[in-house]
């Protein structure tokens, strides 16, 4: 299933020039407003959740995810170099659960890590709040990663489409409006967040622990195979 | 030895019909695919290439027979991907990793094919088209002719029973296309089935021993340069004529046989000329000119773009 050299083509691609810069941004950001937080009010259970869940959970992983998902597979399609991949025998499964996984990873490090971080930074992972956020932005780094692959194989415009989701859909309307709550990665992970924490850590999710875990295996695993058939029949558009 | 059989086979995109009806093999040896820009010769490619379905019709390999010499079964090509065991190809974009050095993505193509020996291979490929001094530079600093060449060497690299280039020649200089020439004419002599596309017929008569034309989507003509090149130097040629004495010169070259009609264009002030013989007509007109002291002033093929020339032979 795991296919390295189109992991290593992936990696280069995805961390090359540019985009890394992006991908260090927001991180960096998040953790220079968590020393000030802690360095001004010192460590408090609220604010930390507040900020963790607000910014970090509702806006960087669904950014950083975009960035990743999209850019590990978009790029290859617009310029065409996807045809040294698909004139081979292998897999199209292979080759993409390989770039989820490297998408995934990427969205982890670059977001769920720096999540752990800025908790421990914020109030030493008291009620295990750190903890909590963690594993809610690595589950969703693989829920988003599987969309926006999903996405990149679908459209030429994946990343603004990437982009109006992540910011409308899951930081404004999924954290507002109460009937989209069920249809956002952002709450299926936050379920999860709920699970982990402490009982005085004020983390809550409209939506039930298995509903999320169920949902978010449904869009991870149907993501990843929509978007293998998509490649299967990847028509590549001539310059004609 | 292996064949690719297109059979019947019609694409369109919405109303637009690229690809009309078309039936041929592609046997061993250099087959040139000739046609004027937009004609389909790329989608029927991406077709051969498996990256496009036919809308009606098969396009299916024919492997070369296994290693117990029994012929291997005829496979569709869409939606296959051992396929590519036996095919190469050598896309018209220029998209490709630029990122990586020329070594590192041959070597790349070498172990996406599964070869049991990838540097040795990709190493091998490298020297085949040459490029082994700049093999640690990035692709994003070669020139046009040597993005083609590494494109070629990641089709070759697991040697290939069939190789499609689309538009190989585009944008190379003449000795790298002479240098691509006589490696694709190596590997037809080899018993390789060599597909590429081109709108230049100077190019594919110089390499292919066979030619399909396509033109508007319809397989035109089919055979050898000899064949094709009659059916293009055959027929009536246009030229108008600018001289200091328009009306002598009419005079002198109804004459011969070569020139078929001649009209006085007053608006344009200059003759049009029909020539059957093409050849003899191209000696016959600076030679009548000078007999008789004519000065010419313009001579300008009307007909000479390569569209008409194909309109031509899809009439023949």
């Amino acid at each position: 299933m795991y296919n390295p050299t189109v992991a290593r083509l992936t990696w280069r691609a995805l961390l090359g020039r540019r985009r890394a810069l992006i991908l260090c941004v927001l991180p960096a950001l998040l953790l220079v407003v968590a020393a000030a937080v802690r360095a001004m009010n010192g460590a408090d259970d609220a604010v930390t959740s507040q900020l963790l869940g607000g910014f970090a959970l509702a806006t960087l992983v669904p950014l950083i995810g975009v960035i990743a998902g999209t850019g590990a597979i978009g790029p290859e399609i617009d310029d065409g170099s996807v045809v040294y991949l698909l004139s081979k025998p292998v897999g199209r499964t292979s080759i993409i659960v390989t770039k989820l996984l490297v998408a995934a990873g990427t969205t982890a490090v670059f977001a769920a890590v720096p999540v752990l971080v800025a908790g421990f930074v914020l109030n030493g992972n008291s009620q295990q709040i750190a903890v909590a956020y963690a594993v809610a932005a690595t589950v969703a780094s693989l829920a988003y990663s599987a969309l926006f692959l999903l996405l990149g194989t679908v459209s030429r415009h994946a990343v603004v489409i990437g982009l109006v989701y992540a910011l409308i859909w899951e930081a404004l309307i999924g954290s507002l409006v109460p009937g989209a709550k069920t249809l956002s990665v952002q709450q299926w992970a936050l379920a999860l967040a709920e699970k982990v924490a402490g009982s005085g850590a004020d983390i809550s999710s409209s939506v039930a622990v298995p509903t999320a875990v169920v949902l978010l295996a449904v869009v991870t695993g149907g993501g990843t195979l929509f978007a293998g058939q998509k490649l299967r029949t990847l028509t590549l558009a001539g310059e004609e | 030895m292996s064949t690719i059989h297109i059979d019947r086979v019609s694409r369109w995109f919405g109303n637009v019909v690229a690809v009309n009806d078309i039936t041929m093999d592609i046997a061993p040896g250099v087959t040139g695919l000739l046609g004027p820009n937009g004609a389909g010769k790329s989608t029927l490619i991406h077709m051969m290439g498996g990256f496009l379905s036919p809308s009606n019709g098969t396009v299916t390999l024919e492997p070369s027979p296994g290693p117990d010499g029994k012929p291997a079964a005829a496979a569709p090509i869409w939606r296959n991907e051992d396929s590519y065991r036996h095919i190469g190809l050598v896309p018209e974009r220029e998209g490709m990793y630029d990122f990586l050095t020329g070594e590192e993505f041959v070597l790349a193509n070498a172990e996406l094919h599964g070869l049991r020996d990838p540097r040795a291979a990709a190493a091998e490929a490298l020297a085949t088209v040459e490029m082994e001094h700049a093999r640690d530079r990035r692709i994003s600093t070669y020139s046009k002719g040597m993005r083609q060449r590494v494109k070629m060497a990641s089709a070759l690299v697991h040697h290939p029973t069939v190789l499609l280039l689309d538009e190989p020649f585009n944008g190379m200089d003449p000795r790298q296309r002479m240098h691509l020439m006589e490696l694709l004419r190596k590997m037809g002599d080899e018993g390789r089935t060599v597909l590429f596309s081109s709108h230049i017929l100077e190019e594919v008569e110089q390499l292919a021993s066979h030619i399909e034309v396509i033109v508007a989507g319809r397989h035109a003509a089919s055979g050898d340069f000899r064949k094709i090149r009659r059916l293009m130097t055959d027929r009536p040629h246009r030229y108008l004529v600018r001289s200091s004495d328009d009306r002598r010169l009419a005079a002198a070259l109804i004459a011969d046989a070569s020139t078929a009609g001649i009209e006085l264009d007053r608006t344009e002030q200059a003759l049009r000329i029909q020539a059957v013989d093409f050849t003899r007509f191209t000696t016959l007109l600076p030679r009548v000119a000078r007999e008789h002291g004519i000065r010419l002033h313009t001579v300008s093929p009307s007909d000479e773009s390569l569209e008409s020339v194909f309109s031509y032979l899809v009439a023949a």
